[in-house]
Order: structure tokens, then C-alpha cells, then sequence
């Protein structure tokens, strides 16, 4: 009989951190699937970068710090960092694009900052700012869907995707022809035209299903996947609700009846660019967010917000990273005034209450 | 159907329960010795009233409450006393207390108990003191003594029989419900009579015990009590918890639920109630559920409170290879055993002998990512991942803020947390440090009270002092001048006096003060007297509602029970004694007067002097006319004659000196900056008195020094002058002089006495 000390709770439920993390990459499934479709391999090469130079860093900065590095690697935290990146990176962007991006991410901040569950910005969102503050035109450089695509032209398959990564950039690329402006850009650079006339021009808009061509079926997978992780109680809806709540509120107060100068209908902004990434992927990453329920609605709605100001009066056409960072600032304060009303108590408390003498 | 309410969180833990659910409640062969703690879980430890060698027979009083809360202790089975000594019992600290050892003669001899057929026919009061003699504590886990919390003030509305035993592989509760729900009924409608029959009375039982449930509910109609089955969920047991679910209401923090009219009681101790009226029979046994991969059998026993483990496991077929942990209680909030020899207590519901595939072990803790899994599941609706931070950071302000305290330790949160972090560790250790540095900081506040009192005590001394140094000079002075003034040159004395106007004010201050300062000095310390045993007292009731709130228990909370009388006694003992002070009225307001009176004086005009003089010779002279008009004894009114005459010669003669003075003398003798000349001065002798008392003895003798070294120089030109003049106080002065250089002497000599011991010191100390 081995008889150890132990405190109570003697059992403890079957879920562990790296099967959460697990979870998060399997729900990233669907929404890869989108983008692959439309717009080819590059996001899935994207991954592959970035996971490989997220677990040598982390490897090697583990080492560095004389941890167990195995031990460390096997909570599967820098791959879903390495993931997110990947997938919110422009597809089919040069490889040291990639790299610098993870590199960021996983050395500068998540590990300078304490590491798994210390650090204050969500690290995919940094290496993402870095790289478009750095590196504006790759950054901005997106593939056209598939089928928008002129007559006669294809996406590159996997080898050519490849060797497009790898040794040639898109920009000075015989690839011009399959890039083209997102529906975020095409908005933005609208200039005169009533919302029907532009939808009606555009083939992004003409096409799609429901708003965006090429974007909203991406957008619609991260929200499967994000239904799925909130089914398996990988985190609660009160972020993703609120900054899908907030972004709708501010695209319904400023659609302006759909004229020239309108900011876009609630649908196209939530079914382009990173929104559902954000809501579900990123929004939600717990440590760099809110503590409470409460807090993180409002946290998820200042993002929300924040997102509609940059897209629609910004000087970048989508703005899920900088808002993201923006309400990681807030965070810590969220956190003193969202305390949940504890049992036996009248009305919730303040963080910042002194215990009395 | 009743409308019951929600709690927050909660987990859903395996159940576990239905091993032990197989077979009905059996009984365990009677063990060979028996060891009974005298430490209780709560309260104080009871007072053994056996030694060993006694001969006692079952259900007789071994031990008696320790305290107002504490609860007795009775012979499980008859046999002999063979020791009251150290021994291991199942608390978490591990620690081994005192116990009773009984060891069994088998024929199991039971003391006549005298039973109360029919409860309805005796008062609560009576059915409180049935509960209090048989020593029934909380079955539930807690183990408070019953009678104590059943002796309660307010009106209770509604009875919550707890019956909900949400912790997995616990079925004690279950199998009593099934077994005996006619006395668990009877026993509720016991309490309800005793607690002045609340409105409501409920059996909550969780739905995953549909057996219970149906059998309570028939035992049940006819009564006023209502069955209520409630979702399964951990921790819907936890008192506060199933409070909420059948009431909606919420115990406020800090609070008890008595206050909002709500009593408690686990099943188990209303059928331990039942046994204790009906048949008069002690608290010596309890059901006990064995369970686990590590025992053959998983079943309930009644098991004699005092039975070692080790029997129990045996009995049950305990195999300890296959064992990786031994808890008593749940696996979520029970306590973790390292000694087989260690007694079943009234808190012992389940003992689980786990498997390693039961009790896997834990991994190490990652670091924490605050997914919000461990709020999701808190039932007190805390945010466990801020507490866990906090309490690894050491910030206990915030702690608190986060109410760290009204964590209930159900371990709800560090079930589910994914990194495995044992929060509920971080959370006991941090309220433990939260405690100590509350208890340090109370402990240093009274430390420097003390201290400031006793520096206050001594300025106070040093200032008497010195007033009382300075008075006698200036009645010296004084007697000076009035010897000057018998020499009948007014010339000298209106010289003298305005030199010595602040002089006068400051003896008559210091006299007063000298005279008053003894009863209000005593009076004042033993106004301190009361203050410090007060203080004591409410620090060590502190200290005990702390223990209460901790659920501490044994020595220490004796201990302090102790100290509560202790205080309590002298705390009526200083207040006696200041009621008996009664410091003598007049003397307390003389002080003031008298200078008052005298600072009149001074600042009357030569006039005024005169004519109050003259008003105050006319009176006496009146009231003399008056005593010789009513004086019968001729002796006596002559000698009234007598009197009156040189009275009235005075008064001739003051009435000439005032015609003489005319208007010339309407001149204050001393005037306003004298006055203030003579505050000043008393305001520097006490501010001096002050500054010597912070002193080192050094610097005192230093001090002392100098001004003796410029008296001894002003003594020598006082006595160079007199000597030129050919003074007639040369002799005085010259004594005078001598005495100052001897005084000057001798202080410079302990000076140095002083300083070859701390130059000896120094030398020593490296």
C-alpha cells in the first residue's frame, strides 16, 4: 500500500490542458477547409511554418530556460499559437514572412513575457502586427477565390504553392493574375457608388452566397468549429457573443441606409475578413482576456467595436489584431470591476476593495 | 410540486455509489479496544471524567464538554479503561491527540437508558437537554455539536433535513433513508417540536436516490414534512448550497443561517436525535460506508464510534496492495489517511480505499491559463483563477477582495481545472496566512499600545517631578519673601513681588497639581486597567469566534475558553475596583481655583487689594458680631470681644492705608506679560520634563551636569557680589555654593561610571 499525502480533491476530471489545446486545433478544421478551397494551399503551408518554428522556439527557449522541454512542448499552447497565425496570414506569403511572424509570437510574446499563461497580448496577434506594420504590401497581397479567377487562370497546386512560398514572392510573381482586393479593401476604397451599385459591379459581392465570395464560407467554417469548442465548454459565449454583438451594432448604426459613404451591412462584416477567426480563435484565447463572464463580454464588445472604428474610419482595411492587442491593454482593468456577485453577498465586489480593519 | 432554485457551478463527478448500495447495513463484530478522542472537530475538547481502571458499561459518560461548545463522550461498549493517552486520529493536520483507550470485556453491558416514549408530552427545553446529554454532533461532516446549534434564538420557518450526499461513493445517508425512514421522520418532527415547529420542514435528497426518496416520501404522509428531491449535482449538499436550492436564499458571508431563519441538519444526526429521545440512547455509533477497488466487500456498516480503521478495512475485506489512497469521506473533500490505527469519529461517513485506476495520480501542475473552467464550476460563484493568482502572488488584499473567504473548499474547481493545479491547496494556505498576519498585526497594535502607554506613564512621572522640584523651590522663595516682607521695608517688597508673580502662580500650580495629580493618576491607571482588560477580552473572543469560524477545534479552542473566563474575571475585577475609586472632589478643582485666585491677586491693583481687604475684614467682623450675639458661654464672648476689637483696629487700619494710597495705586502690581511670562514658563518646565523623559540615562546625566555647572557659576558670582557688598546672606550663599559643587561632583561621577560600563560593554560585545 502506498500511502501518500494528498489534499482533497482526490480525483480530478479527465480533461487536461493539452487536450484543450487539442480541441482548439481540431475546431480550426472546418474553417482551413475554407480557406484551402478558395484560395488554395497557401494557408495550410502557412501552418506548417509556423508550427515547425513555433516548436523550435519554444523548444529552444525552453531549453535556454532549463525546463523540461519535452514536457513543455506537449501541451500543444505554441502550435495552436502557430496555427492561429497561419491561418490569419495572407495564403501563399512568402516563407520568412511566416517565420518572422512565429518567431515574434512565440520568443517575443508569449516566453519574454513568463510564458504559457503569463503573457498580457495574445502572441499570434503580435506576430500578425509585427508583420503588417513591417511588411505592409506582403501582408496585404490576398488571392482571389477560386472561382473569381479570369478565365483561364488556376490556383497553383501544392508544388507550385511550394516553390512560390519558398522561392519566388508573389509580388514580383507570375501569379499577379490571382490576386486581387478583399471585399473589406473593396469597400473601403469605394468611393461614390451606392452599396447595391458596388454589389452589383463586384464580382465578390455579385457571387457570394450570402455577402463576401470566398470569405463568408471561410467565416462560416471558424463559426462551426467555434460552435463546437463552445458545445465542449472550451470557453463560455460571452466573448465571441460580444464582439460579434458589438461589430453588428456599430455596421447597423453606420450602414446609413446603404448609401456612398456607408461602413458595410452588418452580414458582410461579419462574414469577411478575420471575423469569425477573431470571435472564436482569438477573442477567446483566455489568458491574454477578461477573467469573469461579465468582463469578457465586455471585452469581446470593445473588440467588436473597436474593429468596425479601424475597418470602417482606419487606415487598414481589417483590424481584428490591433483591436484584439487594444482590449488586451483593458484587460487587467475589466478585471477589477467584473467580479462576479459572490454567494452571500448583495452585489458583486471590486477588485480594488481594501480588506477592512 | 415545490419550486426549487438552481446553484451556480457545480460538477458531475462518477457517482461511484451503487458498490456499496448492494447490500443492507450491517453490523461489525465487536473489536478488541476502542480509542476515543477526546479532541473534537469542533469546539472545545471534552474532559475526561474516567481514569484508567475504571470499569464502565456502554452508553456511559466518559468525558464531558470541554466548553459551551463541545460535546460529551460515552462508552461505546462496556469493558475497562485501560489509558487516556496520545493517539492517531483522522484529521487532516495528522496530528495524534489525546484519547481514551477502552478495552472491550465482549458482553457488551449497556447502562439503563431512560427514553421519552412520547416526545409531544415534554417540552422542547427537556428534548434539548436529551440531545445535549447523548452527545450528538453534525454526522454530516462538520461534526458541531447539535445541542449547541438547536439552542438558538431566533425562530427557525423552515427545518431542511439534509439528505442530499452529493459526493461520489458516499451511500451512508442513502441506506439510513432506505432503512430507517420511520425514525428519520419521527426524528424531524422531534427537532420541529424542539425548534417550536418551524413552518416548513423538508427532506432534500438528490434524484439519483429514487429508493430513498419513495420510502421517505410514504413514511413521510400523514406529516407536515415534505419529501423534495432534488438534481444531482456536487456540492448540492454543502449547507449553504442545499439552503439555496430548497429556499432560494442565501446565507449572507460571514453569517450563520439561523439568521435567516433556516436549520440544517444532516439525516444522520436527526436519526442520531431520534435515538437520543426515544430511547435516551448516546451518539456511539454511526453508519459508515466502506468502498472502494481496494476492498472486497463495499458495503455500510454500523459501526461503534471509537472502532479502528483497521478492523473496519479488515472486516470489509481491505486489501492494502491494491490501495493507492485511504479517504475518509469523499474524494472531493475528504481527508486523506496515513494510519490504519486511527478510530472511526463522528465525521467518519465513508472510507474509500481507492485503486490506482480510482485514484490515479495527479500530474505535476502546469501553469494556469485561465480558461474559466474552475468559475464555471464554483458554486459560490467566485473567480477561482484570480484567487489562484493572488494567492501564488501574495496579495491578500485582493484576495480578499475576490472574497477569498467565502470559498467553501468543495473542490469543484480543482476537479476541473485542465493544468491540474490543487487550488483548494493554494486557498487553504492563503486564508491560513490571511490569519496569521491578522492575528501579528493585532498582536503588534496591542504591543505598541502598551508601549505607548507606558512611555506616556513615564513622561507623566517626569513632569510630576519636576513640578513637584519646582514648587518646593518656590515655597522656599516664597517663605523668602515673606520674611522680607515681616521686615517691614515696602520698598523690598514691592520689589520682590513682581519678581516672583509667575513664581507664585507656578507653586500654587504645582502644589495644586501635586495634590490632585496622585488620585487622578490612580484613577487614570486603573481607567487603563479596565481598558487593557478589555482589550484582552475582546482579543481572545476574537480569537475563539476565528476557531468557530475555522472549525477549529480541541486544545486550542479549550484553551481559549479558558482564557475567555480568565479575561471576563479580571475585566469585572478592574471595573470593581474603579467603581470603588471615588478620587476626592475637592481636591480634584482645587488646583485650578487656587491659581486662579491667585493670579487675581496678583493682577489687583494695590487698591483693589485694599478694598477687598477691607470687604473681607468687614465680613469677618460681621460674622463675629453675628457669633457674639448668639455666644451664650461669657468667656467665650469675650474672647469674641476680644477679636472683634483687633478686627476692627485692621480694618481702621486699612481703611487709612487706602485714604493714604488715594489714586495713585491703581496700577496692577503684575501685569499681562507676567502672566504670560509664568504660562510659558510652566509650558518649558513640562515640555523639559517631557524631552528628559525620552532621554538616556546618559544624556540625563549630561543634562544634569550642565545645568548644574551654570548654577554653580551664577552661585559664584551671587556669592562674589555678596562678598563686595558685605551681604548678610554671604554664609548662606557661600553653603549653598558648596553644596551645588559636591551635587555637580558626584553627577560627573556617575557620568563616567556609566560610560566605562558601555565602553566595557563594547569591548565585550565583539
Amino acid at each position: 500500500m502506498i500511502l501518500a499525502r494528498s489534499s482533497s480533491p482526490h480525483q480530478h476530471a479527465p480533461l487536461n490542458t493539452a487536450q484543450v489545446m487539442q480541441y482548439v486545433l481540431l475546431a480550426t478544421i472546418p474553417g482551413l477547409v475554407g480557406l484551402t478551397w478558395n484560395f488554395g494551399w497557401g494557408s495550410l503551408i502557412n501552418i506548417l511554418i509556423a508550427v515547425v518554428v513555433a516548436l523550435a522556439c519554444e523548444a529552444g527557449i525552453m531549453a535556454l530556460r532549463q525546463r523540461p522541454v519535452l514536457y513543455y512542448l506537449k501541451d500543444y499552447s505554441a502550435a495552436v499559437t502557430a496555427v492561429l497565425l497561419g491561418l490569419a496570414l495572407p495564403p501563399l506569403a512568402p516563407w520568412w514572412l511566416v517565420v518572422i511572424g512565429t518567431v515574434a509570437a512565440i520568443a517575443i510574446a508569449k516566453h519574454l513575457y513568463g510564458g504559457l499563461g503569463y503573457n498580457p497580448f495574445n502572441p499570434a496577434m503580435i506576430g500578425y502586427v509585427v508583420l503588417l506594420i513591417s511588411f505592409p504590401v506582403e501582408m496585404t497581397t490576398w488571392i482571389t477565390p477560386r472561382d473569381l479567377l479570369a478565365e483561364g487562370v488556376a490556383l497553383p497546386g501544392f508544388v507550385e504553392s511550394l516553390q512560390l512560398v519558398f522561392f519566388q514572392g508573389l509580388e514580383q510573381g507570375t501569379l499577379d493574375a490571382v490576386t486581387g482586393a478583399t471585399p473589406l479593401d473593396t469597400f473601403k476604397h469605394n468611393t461614390g457608388m451606392l452599396v447595391e451599385q458596388l454589389y452589383a459591379k463586384e464580382p465578390l459581392f455579385r457571387e457570394a452566397d450570402i455577402v463576401s465570395y470566398g470569405w463568408e464560407w471561410s467565416n462560416l467554417g471558424f463559426l462551426l468549429g467555434g460552435i463546437f469548442l463552445l458545445y465542449k465548454k472550451i470557453f463560455t459565449w460571452h466573448a465571441p457573443v460580444g464582439m460579434l454583438a458589438g461589430l453588428t451594432l456599430m455596421a447597423a448604426l453606420f450602414y446609413d441606409g446603404g448609401s456612398s459613404t456607408s461602413g458595410g451591412s452588418p452580414l458582410m462584416h461579419l462574414f469577411s475578413g478575420a471575423t469569425m477567426l477573431g470571435a472564436f480563435f482569438i477573442v477567446t484565447d483566455p489568458v491574454t482576456s477578461a477573467s469573469s463572464n461579465k468582463g469578457r463580454l465586455i471585452y469581446g464588445a470593445g473588440i467588436g467595436i473597436l474593429v468596425y472604428i479601424i475597418r470602417a474610419w482606419g487606415n487598414y482595411p481589417d483590424a481584428v489584431a490591433f483591436s484584439v492587442l487594444l482590449m488586451n491593454f483593458a484587460a487587467p482593468l475589466l478585471d477589477n470591476y467584473t467580479l462576479p456577485r459572490t454567494y452571500g453577498h448583495s452585489k458583486p465586489r471590486k477588485a480594488t476593495e481594501k480588506p477592512k480593519e | 410540486m415545490r419550486k426549487i432554485w438552481d446553484i451556480p457551478g457545480g460538477i458531475h463527478p462518477p457517482e461511484n455509489k451503487t458498490q456499496s448500495t448492494q447490500r443492507p447495513i450491517a453490523s461489525l463484530p465487536l473489536p478488541e479496544y476502542f480509542y476515543l478522542p477526546l479532541f473534537q472537530q469542533v469546539g472545545a475538547a471534552s474532559r475526561a471524567i474516567v481514569d484508567a481502571g475504571d470499569k464502565v458499561l456502554k452508553g456511559q459518560l466518559l468525558a464531558t464538554p470541554g466548553g459551551s461548545i463541545g460535546t460529551a463522550v460515552h462508552a461505546p461498549t462496556s469493558g475497562n479503561i485501560i489509558g487516556i493517552e496520545e493517539h492517531a486520529i483522522p484529521h487532516p493536520s495528522g496530528l495524534k491527540t489525546t484519547a481514551i483507550v477502552l478495552a472491550a470485556d465482549g458482553r457488551d453491558e449497556w447502562l439503563p437508558c431512560d427514553g421519552i416514549a412520547d416526545y409531544r408530552t415534554v417540552s422542547p427545553a427537556t428534548l434539548l437537554e436529551k440531545v445535549r446529554a447523548a452527545g450528538v454532533t453534525g454526522l454530516g461532516g462538520a461534526s458541531f455539536p447539535t445541542a449547541v446549534k438547536l439552542d438558538i434564538n431566533q425562530q427557525i420557518s423552515t427545518l431542511i433535513v439534509n439528505g442530499a450526499e452529493c459526493e461520489p461513493y458516499i451511500t451512508c445517508d442513502d441506506m439510513l433513508m432506505r432503512e430507517r425512514a420511520a425514525a428519520i421522520i419521527e426524528g424531524t418532527l422531534m427537532v420541529a417540536r424542539l425548534l417550536g415547529n418551524p413552518a416548513e420542514l423538508l427532506i432534500g435528497v438528490e434524484d439519483n436516490k429514487p429508493e430513498a426518496i419513495d420510502i421517505l416520501t410514504a413514511a413521510a404522509s400523514g406529516t407536515a414534512i415534505e419529501v423534495v428531491e432534488i438534481p444531482t449535482k456536487y456540492p448540492s449538499g454543502g449547507r449553504k448550497q442545499i439552503i439555496q436550492i430548497l429556499t432560494g436564499k442565501e446565507v449572507s458571508s460571514g453569517r450563520r443561517s439561523g439568521e435567516l431563519g433556516v436549520m440544517c441538519l444532516n439525516v444522520g444526526t436527526i436519526y442520531a436525535i431520534q435515538r437520543a429521545i426515544r430511547f435516551g440512547e448516546p451518539l456511539i455509533s454511526r453508519i459508515v460506508t466502506v468502498t472502494g477497488e481496494a476492498c472486497a466487500t463495499n458495503a455500510n456498516y454500523e459501526v461503534l464510534l471509537g472502532t479502528p480503521i483497521r478492523d473496519l478495512l479488515q472486516h470489509a475485506g481491505f486489501n492494502s496492495d491494491r490501495c493507492a489512497n485511504l479517504v475518509m469521506g469523499g474524494p472531493l473533500m475528504g481527508v486523506n489517511l496515513l494510519d490504519l490505527a486511527m478510530p472511526v469519529i463522528q465525521s467518519t461517513n465513508c472510507l474509500v480505499a481507492g485503486s490506482q485506476r480510482e485514484f490515479p495520480p495527479l500530474p505535476p501542475a502546469q501553469p494556469c491559463i485561465r480558461c474559466g473552467m474552475c468559475a464555471e464550476a464554483c458554486p459560490a460563484s467566485l473567480l477561482p483563477q484570480q484567487l489562484y493568482w493572488y494567492s501564488q502572488a501574495k496579495d491578500y488584499d485582493k484576495a480578499q477582495a475576490h472574497s477569498l473567504f467565502d470559498c467553501i473548499e468543495c473542490g469543484a474547481c480543482a476537479y476541473v481545472c485542465p493544468s491540474t493545479i490543487p487550488l483548494v491547496q493554494y486557498y487553504r494556505a492563503t486564508k491560513a496566512e490571511i490569519h496569521k498576519l491578522e492575528a501579528d498585526r493585532k498582536k503588534a497594535e496591542r504591543a505598541r499600545q502598551r508601549f505607548e502607554f507606558h512611555q506616556a506613564r513615564l513622561e507623566k512621572e517626569e513632569a510630576d517631578k519636576a513640578a513637584k522640584r519646582e514648587a518646593r523651590r518656590l515655597a522656599a522663595l516664597e517663605a523668602q519673601s515673606k520674611v522680607s516682607e515681616t521686615s517691614n521695608t515696602p520698598a523690598t517688597a514691592e520689589e520682590t513681588k513682581p519678581q516672583t508673580a509667575d513664581d507664585l502662580i507656578k507653586a500654587a500650580m504645582a502644589r495644586a497639581e501635586a495634590r490632585k495629580a496622585s488620585p487622578e493618576l490612580q484613577q487614570a491607571k486603573l481607567e487603563r486597567g479596565v481598558e487593557a482588560a478589555r482589550n484582552r477580552l475582546q482579543f481572545v473572543e476574537e480569537k475563539l469566534a476565528e476557531a468557530h469560524r475555522e472549525q477549529a477545534t480541541g486544545e486550542p479552542v479549550e484553551k481559549l475558553l479558558v482564557k475567555v473566563d480568565e479575561a471576563k474575571r479580571k475585566l469585572s475585577e478592574a471595573e470593581k475596583k474603579l467603581a470603588e475609586f471615588t478620587p476626592n472632589p475637592v481636591e480634584t478643582t482645587a488646583a485650578p481655583a487656587v491659581a486662579d485666585r491667585i493670579a487675581a491677586k496678583i493682577q489687583a491693583s494695590p487698591r483693589e487689594q485694599l478694598e477687598s481687604k477691607i470687604a473681607g475684614l468687614q465680613q469677618r467682623i460681621a460674622t463675629t458680631e453675628e457669633k457674639i450675639a448668639g455666644a451664650t458661654d461669657e468667656t467665650v464672648k469675650a474672647a469674641l470681644i476680644g477679636g472683634l476689637e483687633k478686627q476692627q483696629a485692621k480694618l481702621a487700619e486699612a481703611l487709612q492705608e487706602l485714604d493714604a494710597l488715594g489714586d495713585g495705586g491703581n496700577v496692577p502690581v503684575a501685569d499681562a506679560p507676567a502672566l504670560d511670562a509664568a504660562a510659558s514658563a510652566i509650558a518649558r518646565a513640562q515640555e523639559k520634563a517631557k524631552a528628559m523623559a525620552a532621554m538616556s540615562p546618559e544624556q540625563k546625566l549630561r543634562e544634569a551636569i550642565e545645568s548644574l555647572s551654570g548654577r554653580v557659576e551664577k552661585a559664584r558670582t551671587k556669592l562674589a557680589s555678596a562678598r563686595e557688598e558685605g551681604s548678610e546672606h554671604m554664609d548662606a550663599l557661600a553653603t549653598a555654593l558648596q553644596k551645588l559643587e559636591e551635587k555637580l561632583a558626584s553627577t560627573q561621577a556617575e557620568l563616567q561610571r556609566l560610560s566605562a560600563d558601555d565602553a566595557e560593554k563594547v569591548e565585550k560585545t565583539p
